[in-house]
């Protein structure tokens, strides 16, 4: 038993999976604590509510209520896990590269406006379906390789910090895309907005030209939610990813050149060719997720969108910090953030609470997550205190008499020494 | 003409403040890309004070006043909320732009669930206040004379009493920052800390100052910016514009001049993308609005490409504070 949990602390990757789950346990303790206090100072609110609440954040889509409801909601928040996934795996990619792409909901929304284009402009009376929807989604995927190069290139041309780069073409995204679908709608005469019913802020689902993603029953097995094969689609792009990264000649460069940047020039790596990639890579893994979350079919998208950023393309960083940029983990940890987010809708329907307290709970996690290495060090000292033992005395002492030595210091029984050299081992 | 400088001004002071909030963390050794969350909960806490004092009867005919203490309100709440990064900068040895996404993050979800809880809202809006005489009244302005030559009518018109003070504050911590004993302990420490330790200046110490009155000038610039750019509506949102501070900061190669002249070229370009349909010559153009709100980030873009070869950022910043390394 001992030596199971010294071999467990010992190993990266549960180390890196304790951390994160004391960054979660964390992030819901703050919660849990904002709701109590808010119950103390708030007389409309008892604090049986808070407790309530915190209880229903927790149980996701199962606090929804209706066994239907909660099959429906489920199915939901699988399906919008989906491009979460695929934001994840953007920041993760990044990360792993030494770069950090708060870029992606300007690379979502790119991505999101190939999808929308191809999908809706080429009528599937002339072009089969399946056709249309596989150019659609490569059509995102290459806006967004494009979009998210341009940090790459600013950071290995310019040395130009990529958070500010990233962050301006977010904005810069947001206003093209706005344009873009503005110009397009008059050009074809109110043919891309969504001008059929009374809210006129959205593009045009892309079932009304008969492209949706497959869902094989999913959906109607989820209660009839949004549920399609999409999840399993970026699923499987996290798997891929993990073995690119982790098993070939490329993924080692890339990860490499996170490590430091000097040594694989060094070593005869063109560093400033992996940036660039790394970023376009990330971009398009963030553009795919807009295109995989379009193609449904039956989504609104807010075309007029200037002002405002996808929550998306920010949540894809907790996400990847969460799986520690693994990205097999950023598939769970997607998913399990959209189950706080499915949790936290539960709290507005059913508690004088609303829905911001899933992104409070979710920002906290982040914040402890920065100090994870911090927290894995711990775990990591604890487990190597357990697994070699660090003698007490310096290590000059001579080796001639170690086991003599601490028995005439004792004194009396010998027994006594052998049972304290056990409990110091438990401890 | 004189309504686009003033305008300008208008645009410029928070960028302003903000970047060299930006400058005190960074000159410091502290990356503060939380700026944009602490300009947010800023906001947010001056205008809760805004909205509360004119519910009294002392403030309601006084709207200086209650401009005033919530500004100071926003600016003590900026420094309390940036503790939370210097804590986990300094502390923690955290990651320093993860610790800041996270504040970022964190800002918006407090002030919108606050918010909602208490006002059962989405938005905060301050500006609206009834006072004794019955009179609806805005904030409003501290001058109001329209009778003085041009030169002076852009800064001594329609003036918020928030550029008078920012402009000061910016002078003064521009002194303070290079010709006093600590503004230059806390560069030393933004520049190499191991040597500014040799020599007995306490490091963390010196980078909790720089953040913590980093974290009031967010907060004031947050303020400064709902109270007069957007109509004093908290919507747990600015814009990005603490993103666009930090730009101003790099391309103002951390130093008061350039951010200072980053800031009105930025507040200029910004005032024209609000303003293009009020000026004729831009309005003959026939342009749509998105191509206006580009322009200050491209602009951004291209200013850095080309400023990078002159840049040079404190050379210890985002790098955790550690004695052992020499």
């Amino acid at each position: 038993m001992k030596k199971e949990k010294k071999g467990l602390l010992a190993s990266e990757g549960i180390r890196s999976v304790i951390a994160s789950l004391i960054c979660i346990l964390g992030g819901l303790v703050v919660g849990f604590v904002v709701l109590v206090l808010l119950a103390a100072f708030n007389e409309n609110i008892s604090f049986s509510e808070a407790f309530t609440g915190i209880l229903t954040v927790l149980g996701g889509p199962f606090s929804a209520g209706s066994p239907h409801d909660v099959l429906f909601q489920f199915g939901n928040m699988l399906f919008q896990a989906t491009p979460l996934i695929m934001t994840g795996l953007s920041v993760a990619l990044a990360f792993k590269t030494g770069l950090f792409n708060i870029g992606a909901p300007g690379q979502y929304l790119m991505g999101a406006m190939g999808a929308l284009i191809v999908s809706l402009s080429i009528p599937t009376t002339v072009v089969p379906a399946v056709v249309v929807w596989i150019l659609a989604l490569l059509a995102g995927i290459l806006l967004g390789v494009l979009w998210g190069a341009i940090p790459g290139f600013f950071k290995a041309k310019f040395n130009v910090n990529e958070v500010i780069v990233c962050i301006m073409t977010n904005w810069i995204a947001a206003n093209v895309v706005s344009w873009v679908f503005s110009a397009l709608d008059k050009a074809s005469n109110g043919f891309f907005i969504n001008h059929a019913e009374t809210k006129v802020n959205f593009i045009r689902k892309t079932a009304t030209n008969g492209v949706a993603t497959w869902s094989f029953g999913l959906n109607e097995l989820f209660g009839g939610s949004y549920l399609d094969i999409g999840i399993l689609i970026a699923s499987l792009i996290a798997v891929a990813l993990y073995i690119v990264m982790n098993k070939t000649t490329f993924g080692y460069e890339l990860r490499a050149c996170g490590f430091n940047k000097n040594a694989s020039k060094y070593a005869g790596m063109n560093e400033k060719r992996n940036i660039i990639l790394s970023m376009a890579i990330a971009g398009g893994l963030a553009a795919c997720g807009a295109a995989l979350w379009c193609l449904n079919g039956a989504q609104d998208f807010k075309w007029e969108t200037y002002l405002t950023l996808p929550a998306d393309g920010f949540n894809g960083i907790p996400a990847a910090l969460l799986a520690s940029n693994n990205p097999i983990g950023v598939i769970f940890a997607a998913i399990f953030l959209k189950y706080l987010g499915a949790g936290g809708s539960n709290l507005a329907a059913y508690t004088s609470f609303n829905e911001y307290v899933s992104p409070l709970i979710i920002a906290v996690i982040i914040y402890f997550a920065g100090a994870s290495k911090l927290i894995k060090d711990l775990l990591g000292k604890r487990s190597r205190k357990d697994f070699v033992k660090i003698p007490d005395k310096p290590i000059v002492t001579p080796p001639e008499d170690p086991p003599a030595e601490p028995e005439p210091e004792e004194g009396p029984p010998a027994d006594e020494p052998a049972e304290k050299t056990e409990g110091g081992e438990e401890k | 003409m004189i309504f686009v400088l003033q305008k300008t001004l208008i645009f410029t002071i928070p960028l302003l403040i903000v970047a060299l909030a930006g400058m005190f963390a960074e000159r410091s050794g502290i990356i503060n890309i939380a700026l944009d969350g602490i300009m947010i909960f800023g906001a947010f806490a001056g205008a809760l004070t805004a909205f509360f004092l004119r519910k009294n009867p002392v403030f309601v005919d006084h709207n200086q006043l209650t401009f005033v203490i919530a500004m100071l309100v926003a600016a003590v709440a900026g420094a309390l909320f940036s503790l939370l990064l210097s804590f986990s900068a300094i502390k923690l040895k955290a990651d320093q732009t993860i610790g800041g996404t996270a504040l970022n993050m964190l800002a918006p979800a407090i002030a919108l669930f606050f918010i909602k809880v208490f006002f059962n809202k989405d938005q905060l809006e301050m500006a609206p206040a009834v006072n004794s005489a019955g009179n609806v009244k805005d904030f409003g302005y501290s001058l109001k004379n329209d009778g003085l030559n041009p030169v002076f009518q852009v800064f001594f018109d329609k003036a918020y009493i928030s550029t008078f003070i920012a402009i000061g504050l910016f002078i003064l911590l521009s002194i303070f920052i290079y010709k006093t004993k600590t503004g230059l302990r806390l560069r030393s420490c933004g520049e190499h800390p191991q040597a500014a330790a040799s020599v007995g200046i306490e490091v963390n110490r010196m980078r909790y100052l720089g953040t913590t009155i980093s974290g009031a000038l967010a907060g004031f610039g947050g303020y400064a910016y709902i109270a007069t750019v957007a109509n004093g509506n908290a919507t747990g949102a600015v814009a990005g514009m603490g993103f666009l501070a930090l730009a101003i900061m790099i391309f103002g190669n951390w130093k008061p001049l350039g951010i200072a002249f980053g800031a009105l070229f930025f507040g200029f370009l910004k005032c024209l993308s609000v303003s293009a349909d009020k000026i004729s010559f831009l309005k003959s153009l026939n342009l749509p609005k998105y191509f206006y709100n580009l322009i200050p980030y491209v602009a951004v873009l291209l200013v850095l490409a080309f400023a990078s070869k002159r840049s040079r950022a404190p050379k210890a910043e985002g790098i955790p504070y550690d004695k052992g390394m020499r």
